[in-house]
């Protein structure tokens, strides 16, 4: 990215044409792919849009670790339960990844959590979706994160450095994530009746909100023509959808499970598989926090921080006290030593 | 193989209960590292109950009262300074029984070795945040002290003999654990401007029968939601 910053702005005197020719060195340097750092400039429309994702995307990953987390106590085997306290713990790792990567754009961790807690910011709709069995976890791995990934991976090219690095961390373990939640199916789709029983049922009811993952349809996407514009987004979300139908077909028949849609066929011509409609009004009636999920989701993370607020308040008193002892001694010694 | 038991039961439960954690932590950071913690301790139970027998077998059907593992670690969670003060207490003596034991040359000293920096920084997890908490506010010294008292009634059973582990050569002498694990708590505890029970509410140090699979009353609901769904599926393969 070319250093346009604000001060090299000034000290070559572009004066009332600066903002002009900043937003033009801009558009230049994000259409010739290069990266955006924290100290460029940029249009205060595209900060506010990053945040408003990257925020969005570190939210999806804290609240994501409830449905899984249900399932920690219960695994039932050691080697499962191992794996699942690895992935929950990845993925408070990741939420902390993308709120240190918001915070490049001036905002601040305490900011963006409350603005989560009272609904003014959301997160994937996907979570708002129960847990019921098991293989439920089996499913959130393998489509959930499917189309996490899918969603993700263009955004490694994303033009905002500290976001596309982030992604590239985060991808990693997402994809790891993903085949240990098909290899899970699988032990349970070549399992007993019952369990086989339990991995289709959990497929059948984790599909449709995967597909959802992608977004409103191309025509009703508010922000999408402008990301497009910016490289925060490399492909529409209609796009990215059919992408992820494509990988999962063959992926379910190798799992030797069901997908819930009977008008789900290959496009000879199209050379895509064409695939069912998806109920809209389900989509946006969970968005606007209707879904079976939203409020015990909400409700214990707002708790989670509440019943914290102790411990976070001892941290920083701890944390002044000692820093205060500290300076006293460091001043003490400074002035023993005659500086 | 008594002995093992009573290793992997400890770290199978307290990860169990470290486990049920996940998703209302009171900082992000301590989202990591509790699970952090849980999955060294779920690896150490692992390769315990393996010399035992069959991890799962013995994780997922053995009855309440054939579970070898301390009071202590089934002890509910309760709020975060209850958790800190159990780990305190726990972290402290399992880090000086795995370094004598990783000195010895018995059947666990190529383990303890391994565990040994697990358990380390489990430790210096557990003192760095009695210290926050003991020396931070009001309430939290106030909370950090009621851990401290009502868990203290669980420690004396760390240092009762376990077959198998206290033999002659093994490296472990419980007097000196004792002696020890008391000192380093104690100097803890007081940095953190706290104290540890004594008086009468000390009668209970040499309380707790876990190691005789003889339990406290949450220990048979912890281990009904843990077991379920093994136990419904008899002879399924997850």
């Amino acid at each position: 990215m070319v250093a346009v910053t604000p001060e090299t702005g000034q000290e070559s005197g572009l004066g009332a044409d600066l903002g002009a020719q900043l937003a033009a060195a801009f558009d230049a340097a994000v259409a010739a792919d290069e990266r955006v750092e924290p100290r460029d400039w940029m249009p205060e429309a595209y900060r506010a849009s990053l945040v408003r994702q990257m925020a969005q995307h570190a939210h999806s990953e804290i609240i994501g670790m409830q449905p899984e987390a249900n399932w920690i106590t219960r695994a039932p085997s050691l080697r499962r339960k191992a794996i699942l306290m690895a992935k929950v713990q990845d993925e408070a790792g990741h939420g902390l990844y993308l709120y240190s990567a918001a915070e490049t754009l001036g905002t601040g961790r305490d900011e963006l959590l409350d603005k989560l807690h009272s609904g003014k910011q959301k997160y994937s709709s996907i979570f708002n979706y129960p847990t019921l069995t098991w293989a439920d976890v089996g499913a959130i791995g393998w489509l959930v994160d499917g189309a996490a990934i899918t969603n993700q991976v263009p955004i490694c090219r994303c033009s905002y450095g500290p976001y596309a690095r982030a992604m590239v961390r985060i991808c990693k373990e997402e994809s790891f994530h993903q085949r240990q939640g098909f290899e899970l199916l699988m032990a349970l789709s070549k399992g007993t009746e019952a369990q086989h029983a339990m991995a289709q049922d959990a497929v059948d009811r984790w599909w449709w909100p995967s597909l959802m993952m992608f977004g409103p349809p191309d025509d009703e996407s508010a922000h999408s023509a402008q990301s497009m514009a910016w490289r925060i987004k490399r492909h529409s979300n209609d796009e990215l959808r059919q992408r992820f139908v494509d990988i999962a077909v063959p992926q379910a028949e190798a799992l030797g499970l069901t997908l819930p849609d009977p008008d789900l066929k290959w496009n000879e011509e199209r050379g895509h598989h064409d695939f069912g409609a998806i109920d809209w009004a389900e989509f946006w009636d969970v968005l606007k926090g209707n879904g079976p999920c939203n409020d015990q989701r909400i409700g214990q993370r707002r708790r989670a921080h509440e019943e914290g607020a102790w411990v976070r308040e001892a941290a920083a008193a701890y944390a002044e006290k000692h820093s205060a002892h500290h300076a006293v001694q460091n001043t003490a010694t400074n002035e023993e030593a005659g500086v | 193989m008594n002995a093992a038991l009573a290793l992997g039961d400890d770290a199978l439960v307290l990860s169990h209960r470290l486990g049920e954690w996940a998703g209302h932590a009171p900082v992000l950071e301590e989202e990591v590292a509790l699970a952090n913690i849980a999955l060294d301790l779920l690896g150490q139970a692992r390769v315990l109950l393996s010399l035992a027998g069959d991890e799962d077998e013995l994780a997922y059907l053995r009855e309440e009262r054939a579970f070898r593992n301390l009071q202590l670690v089934e002890q509910p969670n309760g709020d975060f300074a209850h958790t800190i003060v159990r780990q305190l207490y726990f972290s402290v003596y399992q880090h000086l029984l795995y370094e004598r034991l990783a000195a010895g040359d018995g059947a666990f000293a190529p383990l303890a070795a391994k565990a040994v920096k697990e358990v380390a920084y489990h430790r210096d997890h557990a003192e760095q945040w009695v210290l926050r908490l003991g020396d931070g506010t009001e309430e939290s010294h106030r909370r950090t002290q009621a851990g401290l008292d009502a868990l203290w009634r669980f420690t004396g059973e760390m240092f009762q003999p376990v077959e198998g582990l206290d033999e002659p050569g093994s490296g472990v002498d419980r007097e000196e654990l004792r002696t020890t694990w008391l000192t380093a708590v104690t100097e803890t505890v007081e940095r953190a401007t706290l104290n540890l029970p004594t008086g009468p509410q000390s009668g209970g140090w040499a309380a707790g029968a876990g190691r005789q699979g003889l339990h406290t009353e949450p220990f048979g609901r912890m281990i009904a939601e843990m077991q379920h769904l093994h136990r419904s599926h008899p002879g399924a393969s997850w």
